[in-house]
């Protein structure tokens, strides 16, 4: 949906997308990386289970939260990419396994 | 831990920035706290990055001017902490923040919110697939990112916000589809009794219309009068469609659509700590009552910029000054009268346009469909909404308490406007005796391990 422009002041940050290693680029948000990751969503809905995007980008509509770094329900458009960063995007209802 | 300030601004967009600098060059010293990485807000998100040429040029003089307001806020010697996120308030002052996964309370003696304006959420048919978004995050995506949609877009809606990115997003080299203008007919019927107002602002106004000749210059293919507009897909766009003003109806293959109904007030913290608000009919929004220095009905708690009432960057640099010098002359340091006066102008002149705007630009009259989700965390229909309403006949709080519509992560910022809309046209009331939910904190989402930091220092009982 989106392409970044050609930068040479960024450079590429490592990290990784539901265990996959993907190049982001320094300086965007984790949201907007995931808008570049197909299948280009951010979740599933815990309650119907139906795929989300980011919408708003600015911290308001909680469309974009997935797992980063462990914790869970983070508003990606408000954190930036780091080396290493591991992102999971959440697959619908919380099942808790023992 | 307790922040130890006098003075707590929260946002550091152009009105938290410009409380700042008129704070400092006054002698006082504020914190100032802002959830994202860097200054500027939204309006000059991430302007102190240096980028490429095309992208400098496509995001316009504007946009650039913002790099001297934070080159003037970094220099101002202002405490600043960012990625601070404040997720409640308390009467007395009281207000918890959170910064690096630890809590914190700051008390201060005056505190000014600062935290600017969202997009209105206009619910349509399709609006939670992938793939549609609002006008507002493919900019953000522009500024923060240098990111621009890969193939031709569509965009639709109505205001100034769509006119300047589409003028940005041809400039850094990308492609419109279309734009599906949805502003209701009979905008210069409306906007005639304001147009004294117009003439005095027709600076702001003019870039406007401009923008618009250079779009239609471009070869912008533009449809107004745009009815029923909807997305279509099974689990992202595929397709829109829409009425043209002639009646026809249109189905076009799409994988990005943009949108956008204005702007309104971010006022989930001044609701939640019960301060006054007035209905503002002429922008169909919730707005705090301030007296003219900024401040709400609760002592110490000012509200400048956007909060305050939609009025643009420049009326909140003169509200972020306002409320500076109101606090100022509170803690015994007051402005001389001749900058009060100076900041009172500035405001009126940036706010002279704002009635014929509003008259242009008027809240979406569409009807919300029974299908149409209106609760995008909840999953709730607008269907679901007004049958709860026939069946208790209650406001917005009993409505939310029985279908779960505004308890999701978002706490009613997407859901809000709309069930006091949808209530009101059920009840057949207007939007001021439907009133909002109540604001319930905490603001934000907190884990217990930050809130377990508030506890830290403290001696056990």
């Amino acid at each position: 949906m989106f392409k970044p422009l050609a930068d040479p002041a960024r450079r590429a940050v490592p990290v990784f997308v539901d265990g996959v290693e993907t190049p982001a680029q320094e300086g965007e948000t984790v949201a907007a990386l995931l808008l570049r990751v197909p299948p280009h969503i951010a979740r599933h809905t815990p309650v119907q289970e139906t795929p989300r995007a980011p919408y708003c980008l600015m911290g308001v509509c909680f469309d974009c939260l997935a797992t980063v770094d462990g914790e869970t329900s983070v508003q990606t458009c408000l954190v930036e990419v780091r080396p290493g960063m591991r992102i999971e995007r959440p697959r619908g209802k919380l099942r808790i396994t023992a | 831990m307790n922040s130890g300030h006098d003075i707590l601004i929260v946002g550091a967009g152009p009105a938290g920035m410009a409380a700042a600098i008129e704070l400092r060059r006054l002698g006082l010293m504020p914190l100032v706290v802002d959830e994202q990485p860097r200054p500027g807000g939204q309006i000059w998100r991430d302007v102190e990055r240096q980028r490429p040429d095309v992208l400098r040029r496509a995001l316009g003089p504007d946009y650039a001017a913002g790099a001297d307001m934070v080159a003037r806020f970094r220099a101002s010697g202002a405490e600043y902490r960012p990625g601070t996120r404040m997720w409640h308030i308390e009467r007395g002052l009281r207000v918890f923040l959170s910064q690096d996964g630890q809590a914190f309370l700051a008390e201060p003696r005056a505190l000014v919110l600062a935290t600017g304006a969202q997009e209105r959420p206009a619910p349509l048919p399709g609006w939670t697939l992938p793939g549609v978004m609002t006008v507002g995050a493919a900019q953000i995506l522009m500024k923060g990112s240098g990111q621009i949609p890969d193939r031709p877009v569509w965009i639709a809606g109505s205001g100034p916000l769509p006119i300047l990115y589409m003028r940005q997003l041809l400039a850094a080299g990308g492609q419109i589809a279309g734009y599906l203008d949805t502003t209701p007919a009979g905008a210069a019927r409306r906007a005639l009794p304001q147009i004294g107002g117009a003439l005095r602002g027709w600076g702001d106004l003019r870039k406007g219309l401009g923008w618009l000749r250079d779009l239609r210059a471009a070869g912008l293919r533009l449809q107004r009068g745009i009815r029923d507009l909807a997305a279509e897909g099974e689990t992202r766009l595929e397709a829109i469609c829409y009425r043209t003003a002639d009646g026809r109806s249109h189905r076009v293959a799409a994988d990005l659509l943009l949108v956008h109904e204005g702007v309104v007030p971010s006022v989930h913290a001044t609701l939640s700590v019960e301060a006054p608000h007035v209905w503002d009919a002429g922008q169909g929004a919730l707005r705090p009552v301030l007296d003219d220095w900024g401040m709400t009905g609760i002592d110490g708690l000012f509200v400048a910029g956007d909060g305050a009432g939609i009025a643009g960057a420049r009326a909140a640099v003169a509200r972020g000054r306002l409320a500076a010098q109101g606090i100022a002359a509170r803690l015994g340091r007051p402005a001389t009268a001749d900058a009060i006066a100076a900041t009172r102008a500035e405001l009126r002149a940036a706010t002279a346009a704002r009635g014929f705007l509003d008259a242009v630009y008027p809240p979406p009259d569409t009807p919300i469909a029974d299908d149409t989700i209106v609760c995008r965390c909840e999953e709730l229909t607008a269907g679901e909404i007004r049958a709860a309403a026939r069946i208790h006949r209650g406001g917005p709080n009993q409505v939310k308490a029985v279908t779960r519509c505004g308890m999701g992560p978002c706490q009613g910022r997407q859901c809000g406007y709309t069930v006091n809309r949808l209530l009101a046209e059920t009840y057949g009331q207007t939007p001021a005796e439907t009133g909002f939910f109540r604001i319930r904190p905490p603001l934000r989402p907190v884990t217990l391990r930050e809130l377990a930091a508030l506890e830290e220092g403290r001696e056990a009982p």
